[in-house]
This record gives C-alpha cells, sequence and structure tokens, in this order.
C-alpha cells in the first residue's frame, strides 16, 4: 500500500494554549480542541512527512502498539480532512492551500 | 436641495458620523443614542443613511439573511431590511433603510465588530459592569441571567450594557467600554470604560459560586458569544488570535448564581 502525506491547510488558525492545541477553520469558523495524540499529528503534518513515520513517531513517543498509533491517525485524518483543514495526498504536498490537494 | 441633519455616535471612544435628510429620524437617533452622541466635528467615519419606504417582509428567510462581504476594499452589508456599503479607507459608507432604529443599530454593531476585529477587540453576549474601577463582563446565551445579573446590581456598580458588551485591546490592555446596546432591561449603558477585571459565564444554580474554567472551556465559551458576521477568512483568523490572547491575558470563571443580590458579594 503506498504512503499518504498530510498536511495543514493554510486556512486555518491554530493556538497552543493551555497544553492543548486549538485549532480553528477560517472557512466555517468550526473550532476543535486536539488531545495529546492529535497534536503531536497536527504538528508533524507537514506535507512532506509520510503518515508512516508520523505513526512511527506515536509508537515510540507514547508507546502504544503500531496498530493502535495507525488506527488513531487514521481516525484523525478522516476526522480532519472533509472539513478541508487537513489536507491528504498520495503524494508531498508543497502547497496548503485547501484546493491543493485531494481532501479524502 | 434638502437640508442635512447629522448625529455623531459615539461607542469605544470611536465616533459615527450618520447624516441623513429626515430631521425626525436624526431626533429619533439622538433619544436612541443618548449618552453615546459625540461631537460631529470630528468622526471617524461617516455614513449617509436614505431613508426609503418600508418594504413588505421578506417572503423567505433566505432573504432575510445577513451577508458581511469584502468586495475591492469596501464591505457589502445585506439583510432583508437594509443595505449598506462602508469603504474603511475612505472612511465613507451608505445605508439604504426604512426610517427605522433597528436597521441602523445593526449597521453600527457590524461596523464594530469589523473594526474591533483589527484592533484585538470585539463584541460579545455579556452583561457589562464597573465596580471599584474594574469591569466584568457577565455571557452567556438568552436566559442565562445576564438581565437578572444586571438588574440584582448594587448601587455601587455602574452598568455598562446588560446585552451587547464593547472589548477594546489598547497597549496590551483589555478594557470594556458602555454601549446603548440594551437587552431586556432597556436601559443604555453608561459612556464609560475601565479595565477588564473578569469575564464570568453565568449559570443559574442553587448557590452562588465561582468556578474556575480550563483554557479550551473557555476558548469554547469565548467563541460562541462573541458577535460576528463578516464571511472573510483572514478576519477570523485575526478574531481566533484575539480571543486566545484575551483566555491568556484575563480571568475567565464560570459564575454559579442564584437570583438574589448576595451574588454581587463574589464580584469585587
Amino acid at each position: 500500500m503506498s504512503d499518504r502525506y498530510i498536511a495543514r491547510s493554510s486556512a486555518i488558525a491554530a493556538r497552543m494554549l493551555g497544553g492543548e492545541m486549538m485549532i480553528m477553520s477560517s472557512v466555517d469558523s468550526t473550532f476543535y480542541t486536539l488531545n495529546e495524540v492529535a497534536t503531536v499529528i497536527w504538528q508533524a503534518a507537514d506535507g512532506r512527512t509520510p503518515l508512516s513515520e508520523i505513526v512511527s513517531a506515536l509508537v515510540s513517543q507514547f508507546e502504544v502498539e503500531p496498530e493502535v498509533a495507525l488506527r488513531d491517525a487514521q481516525q484523525f485524518v478522516d476526522d480532519l480532512s472533509p472539513h478541508g483543514i487537513l489536507l491528504v495526498s498520495d503524494h508531498p504536498i508543497a502547497d496548503s492551500s485547501p484546493r491543493s490537494a485531494e481532501t479524502a | 436641495m434638502s437640508e442635512n441633519h447629522e448625529i455623531a455616535v459615539e461607542i469605544g471612544g470611536l465616533p459615527i458620523l450618520l447624516r441623513t435628510q429626515d430631521g425626525s429620524f436624526r431626533d429619533m437617533l439622538a433619544d436612541r443614542y443618548a449618552g453615546f452622541v459625540g461631537s460631529p466635528s470630528r468622526p471617524r467615519f461617516e455614513f449617509d443613511v436614505d431613508l426609503v419606504a418600508p418594504s413588505e417582509p421578506p417572503q423567505s428567510e433566505s432573504e432575510n439573511d445577513l451577508r458581511v462581504e469584502l468586495q475591492n476594499g469596501t464591505w457589502r452589508l445585506q439583510r432583508g431590511d437594509f443595505n449598506a456599503h462602508w469603504n474603511p479607507e475612505a472612511g465613507r459608507g451608505r445605508v439604504r433603510q426604512s426610517p427605522n432604529p433597528y436597521s441602523i443599530d445593526s449597521v453600527l454593531r457590524i461596523v464594530h465588530t469589523l473594526i474591533l476585529a483589527k484592533e484585538g477587540g470585539f463584541l460579545l453576549h455579556a452583561a457589562s459592569v464597573v465596580r471599584n474601577g474594574r469591569a466584568f463582563l457577565f455571557s452567556g446565551v438568552s436566559g442565562a441571567g445576564k438581565t437578572t445579573i444586571s438588574r440584582l446590581a448594587p448601587p455601587d456598580v455602574t452598568l455598562l450594557t446588560d446585552e451587547i458588551s464593547y472589548v477594546r485591546r489598547a497597549s496590551g490592555v483589555y478594557r470594556a467600554c458602555g454601549t446603548p446596546f440594551a437587552g431586556e432591561l432597556h436601559r443604555v449603558g453608561e459612556n464609560c470604560s475601565a479595565p477588564l477585571g473578569a469575564l464570568f459565564f453565568l449559570t443559574k444554580a442553587s448557590e452562588n459560586r465561582i468556578d474556575s474554567i480550563d483554557p479550551p472551556q473557555a476558548m469554547h465559551l469565548l467563541l460562541r458569544n462573541i458577535l460576528f458576521f463578516a464571511e472573510d477568512a483572514e478576519l477570523v483568523k485575526m478574531l481566533f488570535g484575539s480571543a486566545c490572547d484575551f483566555v491568556e491575558n484575563v480571568p475567565v470563571r464560570r459564575l454559579n448564581f442564584t437570583p438574589d443580590s448576595r451574588v454581587w458579594e463574589l464580584i469585587q
């Protein structure tokens, strides 16, 4: 199975507050608070790091089984990408504007 | 040529000149905004108000929907009962509405939200008061108790508003300013301001108690109660940043209260 790449959309505002990552879509003003695992994925979503590499980082950082980390990462991507705030592609993503990649 | 009648409505220290050719409309505004009428000689922005005959009520919900969009440097404000445009660079705008106070009131609120968004402030669904030189905000949806807590305020408390609070940030200090935007109390606030002491989110309870709120919860509640109407991605980002800054700098608490005046013993 080919790897996937994820990137934070430029159409969002984000800030770490009280130890939690907060994100707001500037398109529809929806607001999200990320838990610790999701924050690590979010911060690693630079469009160049393969999702598999991000999952490996979760395994070592949170001492979880690879399948658990993979499930968490996929859930995160599935939750955020439909709203256009996380971009997903089969190829590295250079531009993080909402239309630059398939938003699975 | 018809005579112009002018009035400067000054909210948050920002005078906005309204110009109409209808003297009775001007007088109605003077009455509605009593206490917030400034000198018309130094307005920051000017609006010509064109009065038209009242139109038929909108046929559908969508006709009454508010739209606030920026097009080539000019804000377009549209709702069933008014049509307005405003160019901040030129400092001028025009409003087309029937001779009623509610449409111009809405236009003023929208214009202030746009101005404040660029300056780190916002309008908030909240009552606000000044006590002992500090301002306190009491926020919540309709029915949360904004009017009730305002009505229970002791004599040493100055009411800024029982409905729409005006929060400005200047030199890193947050201040709450009085507004003429009244709620169920039907009482215009005092035209004064004070540094912010705290923001309370109201919850009716069987005892009076202040609880802490963690920053994510504070953000959720704050964003839910900020008034903002523009469909503009950059301003939304600015507003998000302003809300984060606010939560980092101003104590945000939950105020559980019973509807009697003893709750004010907690607000000092």
